[in-house]
């Protein structure tokens, strides 16, 4: 019962926040303004999605930006210029973060602090890969990021598929179920007979399918990239899933609510952007409007505890 | 336990240092102690306060250190304005910077009950934009006197490292002697048992995140005397480093437990890792590459070792 | 006898279990056949928890063997302590135990298997299975989780090992489960049934094995035991059941009111009713709301007993010492230090009157059995200054020697004028407090003093709103 309830905060902060976006500038009400204001959100929602696979059992990906940063720079060379070579790049980045979940749940290793260990070598291996930033988009990944769809903006299309395909996967499906369970009480799932070391590896490996989903459209977007792109990821995701009702132990997530809660985080930027605030306040604002957003969750969260 | 978990962080400093003398065949062996030291004593300002923090249970950790230090150096080094015999001045303008700093973090967490991850995260955005309206771009040089505190040495130590190594006697008789220190560890326990069990939880958690926003305040007036200016990115690095050197010292992420001299030890450790990959020639990736990997290797040494006792 | 024809489902042959130099079993053979009920009986720390999980695969046994004649499938666990996936709906348990429910459309079968499940064990339970399960009382938890454990999922139960099944369980609901045992075992499954309450070790054993040190000592067909024969085979001599006849001191005047609650000083105040309705909750928020979480008073007037120890007593990475101390820290300080040589007299004073089994007070609590740890929990509580002892529960799962033990303390106590609150799911214990109060629902359903506190009486006011709609 609770589950449905826990959805309706992260919609309504975002309606709130189209509102007033449209209440300041009546243009950004059509195809071509919705486009301009949810335009990084692709990226942002995979990586929220990302994230949230791993706050799923438990865990906390501190790594997860510079993971975004690294396949940004792998796809604007190496699945530019050589697309075989490209492509087993990023299926072994996503065997090794499959491999990380593994030694992580094996060695009882902090997650925090391995992710934090990973965040160096991924930087590093951008960093290594694209000294200065360059690259270029392989063209089909730009294609399909500019897609033009008839009457909803491509973006908006997208961000209804993520949520719909992982709401499937996590919620609905037999294996996103035991995955939460995971999250819920680790000891009952290896008591009845799953071998938790490869459940682990799977969340790991899902949340590494969707950060090399995430530097993809990112690159597809900004047409290059550099080894600090996306560096903001990191804490983006971990506010995306937040926002949008996950709680960080007990494998209570949504994933349309982490879809939504980084749309709330893009639109806001965009919010900002027409408020013609100083640059000076621009970050700032965007804190005041997360601490805004879970304030109202909390005094929702109370008056449905009241009732 | 036979085997203190501290130790590693120590062997794997001095592994560092002797290292990297070999590489540069033994010059430079006194700059080398003098930077490592006046690095390692930033780190473990900083790390010292993310330790008490993080003993106080899952969950806990302050986001907001980088921009805390900023604040409090840029707050601190304006106030001043390189007058001669503003130090002191300096010094409580950044330390109020961190008391408020700290105030905001806790109220956030407390009366609004956000998670304390996203709390200081939220609000350390707020932090810096407030640091960025202050400084705009402008480098104010410390008054002559702090700096030359800030870089000089007594009995051949770095005085910035005196001053992290009385913060650690004090945090260590803290936890090891006081009631407050009883307190911390048993709400970092359980601190639903704690509070059942007559201890005030609320208070310890204030206090809590009021000390390490003040040690990141001090880490950041420290810092911008050190290197003779506040810069916005000051503290960046300094996030991932106080995690770190906690943890490769050998405190319990989970809470509960926590180790003053391990911080020590690893803050010399990530300072000289880094030297020592310098005197190769590493380049700016591979650098960083090898320092994930020795991090991750030290915490699975640490792990392994714990589950053999 | 026909149980003999059949083929065992588990036999244990010279079965062992070694931690490092802790011997927690030590050689058990015994075998369960279909249709047998064997009520496993032994103090905390006998070694039953170990067996369970020799059985149940949880480790392996060090030496001697565990044998499934037929194979492992069909033998499942209802463990102790509460192990379902919070954040999961009821139905969404299931399948996880489940292997067979996969692909699309596994959501209406898992439904209604646990449907069926629970309807068969649990008539009239009202838990739906779309529910999450942190939404469920502790006794609607602990009644699907029973319900699980007897479901097909697959195939069909054949042994059903229960640990303590009826801890957070009412009587009603207890009366229902084991009326399901009685028939499971009666058409063909096995079970094996641990419990510290005799009368229901009587009620459904047909066979009874008593465990001492890690070694059966007994092992018998139930009709062959006696309530004062199983007790004496258990090796404490006490009788079961809190003795009554202590001098009472005579009561003071009223030292709290709150909650609806009123208490006199030396009084022993009882609360009963079924389990889960507001009593923890009440005596919770009675002791938050005498205590603070920004100051620890020097004499704080309350302290509070966990029952729960995991979840709101033990601190586990600490020693027995420390566990013991914790709450008298503030007092005994010296210009804010720990004064470790008063801690130390402190522990070993309280570990002498209350008998805590440890060679070493600086041992980790968790070396301790759960009885013991439960010890040193009241040790932490009577240790203090307060005058007021808020007690949820705190007998749950210990031993009859330990309650005898903490019946005596609190009496002991209370004639030197404290005052005690008693929560306890057990009516025998609350029949022998100077006053008790019945809630239902949340709310005080009865106030009970003297003469008036009987067994019947608790029954009827807490069923009284059932019949009532």
């Amino acid at each position: 019962m609770l589950a449905r309830y826990r959805i309706l905060l992260p919609v309504i902060s975002l309606a709130v926040l189209l509102c007033l976006t449209f209440w300041m500038q009546p243009r950004a009400m059509s195809y071509f303004g919705l486009n301009l204001l949810f335009n990084l959100a692709v990226p942002i929602a995979l990586a929220t999605i990302a994230q949230m696979m791993i706050i799923m059992v438990n865990d906390i990906d501190l790594s997860l930006g510079a993971f975004v940063s690294l396949v940004a720079c792998v796809t604007a060379t190496w699945l530019n210029d050589a697309p075989l070579i490209g492509a087993l790049i990023l299926l072994g980045l996503i065997a090794s973060y499959a491999a990380m979940g593994a030694v992580i749940h094996t060695l009882e290793l902090p997650a925090i602090v391995v992710t934090l260990g990973m965040s160096f070598v991924w930087g590093g291996m951008a960093l290594f890969l694209l000294p200065t930033p360059g690259g270029a988009s392989p063209s089909w990944i730009r294609t399909l990021m500019t897609i033009k769809p008839p009457l909803i903006p491509m973006a908006v299309v997208a961000a209804i598929l993520i949520a719909a395909l992982t709401h499937i996967l996590v919620i609905r499906s037999k294996i996103g179920t035991v995955l939460r369970g995971v999250g819920g009480n680790t000891r009952s799932i290896a008591r009845a007979g799953w071998n938790v070391t490869a459940l682990k590896a799977t969340a790991y490996g899902l949340s590494g399918l969707f950060g090399v989903l995430a530097g993809m459209a990112l690159v597809g977007l900004t047409t290059s990239a550099d080894a600090n792109i996306a560096l903001r990821y990191t804490l983006l995701s971990i506010a995306g899933v937040i926002l949008g009702g996950g709680e960080f132990t007990g494998g209570k997530v949504s994933p349309v609510g982490a879809v939504i809660g980084a749309l709330t985080l893009t639109l806001a930027a965009s919010f900002l952007s027409f408020l013609r605030l100083s640059p000076d306040w621009q970050i700032g604002a965007q804190g005041a409007i997360l601490i805004l957003v879970l304030t109202a969750r909390l005094l929702l969260s109370r008056k449905g505890a009241a009732t | 336990m036979t085997m203190k978990p501290w130790v590693w962080g120590w062997a794997a400093a001095g592994l560092a240092f002797v290292v990297t003398l070999m590489l540069t065949s033994g010059r430079g062996a006194g700059e080398l102690a003098y930077a490592a030291l006046s690095f390692g004593a930033f780190a473990a300002i900083v790390g010292l306060g993310q330790m008490l923090v993080i003993t106080l249970g899952p969950g806990n950790v302050d986001l907001s250190i980088p921009a805390c230090m900023t604040l409090a150096g840029t707050l601190a080094l304006k106030t001043m304005g390189s007058d001669p015999n503003t130090a002191f001045l300096g010094l409580a303008v950044a330390l109020a910077t961190g008391f408020g700093v700290g105030c905001v973090n806790f109220l956030l967490i407390w009366l609004l009950r956000l998670p304390p991850i996203i709390a200081t995260l939220a609000a350390s955005l707020i932090y810096q934009s407030l640091a960025i309206w202050s400084n705009r771009g402008l480098r104010i040089k410390p008054p002559e006197g702090l700096a030359d505190f800030a870089t000089g040495r007594f009995i051949g130590v770095p005085n910035v490292a005196w001053v992290a190594l009385i913060l650690a006697v004090v945090v260590w008789v803290i936890l090891e002697r006081a009631v407050w220190g009883r307190w911390l560890l048993a709400s970092g326990q359980n601190a639903r048992a704690a509070r059942l069990a007559g201890i005030p939880v609320e208070a310890v958690r204030a206090a809590t995140y009021l000390s390490v926003s003040v040690f990141a305040a001090l880490a950041g007036y420290l810092l911008a005397s050190f290197s003779g200016g506040a810069a916005l990115n000051m503290g960046a690095e300094y996030l991932l480093t106080s995690i770190a050197v906690v943890v490769i010292g050998g405190s319990s992420i989970a809470g509960g437990n926590s180790n003053v001299p391990g911080v020590l030890g690893a803050a010399l450790f990530m300072f000289l890792v880094v030297s020592m990959l310098n005197s190769y020639g590493a380049g700016a990736g591979i650098k960083s590459v090898l320092t994930g990997t020795i991090i991750i290797a030290i915490v699975i040494a640490a792990s392994t070792r714990r589950s053999r006792q | 006898m026909s149980v003999l024809e059949r083929t065992p489902v588990v036999v244990l042959r010279d079965a062992a279990k070694h931690f490092g130099p802790v011997k927690a079993l030590n050689g058990v053979s015994l075998s369960v056949a279909p249709g047998e009920c064997l009520g496993l009986v032994g103090h905390n720390g006998a070694g039953k928890s170990t067996l369970v999980n020799l059985v149940n695969g949880t480790f392996p046994a060090s030496s001697g063997e565990v044998t499934f004649p037929d194979g492992t499938q069909g033998v499942r666990s209802v463990f102790q302590e509460l192990s379902l996936c919070a954040n999961l709906s009821v139905a969404e348990n299931l399948s996880i135990a489940h292997p067979d429910l996969k692909g699309f459309g596994w959501r209406g079968p898992a439904r209604a298997e646990i449907l069926a499940s629970l309807d068969q064990v649990f008539p009239d339970h009202g838990i739906h299975p779309d529910t999450e399960v942190d939404q469920l009382t502790i006794a609607e938890r602990q009644m699907v989780e029973i319900a699980i454990g007897f479901a097909p999922r697959g195939g069909a139960a054949r042994l059903v090992i229960l640990d303590e099944p009826t801890s957070s369980l009412d009587e009603g609901i207890a009366r229902q489960l084991l009326s399901h045992v009685k028939a499971f075992c009666a058409s063909g499954g096995a079970i094996i049934f641990i419990s510290h309450m005799l009368g229901e070790i009587f009620d459904v054993s047909s066979r009874i094995v008593v465990l001492k040190d890690g070694v059966v000592v007994a092992d018998r067909p139930a009709a062959e035991f006696d309530r004062q024969g199983l007790v004496d085979a258990m090796g404490h001599v006490a009788p079961e059941g809190p003795q009554t006849e202590t001098g009472r001191a005579a009561l003071g005047e009223v030292v709290i009111r709150a909650e609806g609650l009123e208490a006199r000083r030396g009084e022993i105040v009882g609360l009963s009713g079924l389990a889960g309705h507001g009593q923890a909750a009440a005596l919770a928020r009675l002791y938050l709301a005498q205590t603070s979480d920004w100051r620890a008073g020097r004499g704080a007037r309350a302290v509070f007993v966990a029952g729960d120890r995991p979840r709101d007593g033990v601190l586990p990475l600490w020693s027995i010492l420390r566990n013991m101390s914790v709450s008298v820290l503030a007092r005994d300080a010296k210009g804010g230090l720990v004064d470790t040589g008063a801690e130390r007299r402190l522990a070993e004073v309280w570990q002498k009157r209350i008998g805590i089994r440890t060679g070493d007070l600086t041992n980790p609590i968790l070396s301790l059995s759960g009885g013991n740890q439960q010890k040193v929990l009241f040790a932490r509580a009577l240790a203090s200054d307060a005058s007021v002892i808020v007690m949820d529960d705190p007998m749950r799962g210990v031993d009859v020697g330990t309650k005898q033990d903490v019946y005596a303390i609190v009496r002991a106590e209370a004639a030197k004028g404290r005052t005690f609150l008693w929560y306890s799911t057990e009516t025998e214990e609350v029949c022998q407090c100077d006053r008790v109060f019945v809630f239902r629902n949340g709310e005080i359903s009865a106030e009970l003093t003297g003469d008036d506190i009987t067994e019947e009486k608790i029954l009827e006011a807490s069923f009284e709103m059932m019949e009532a709609s």
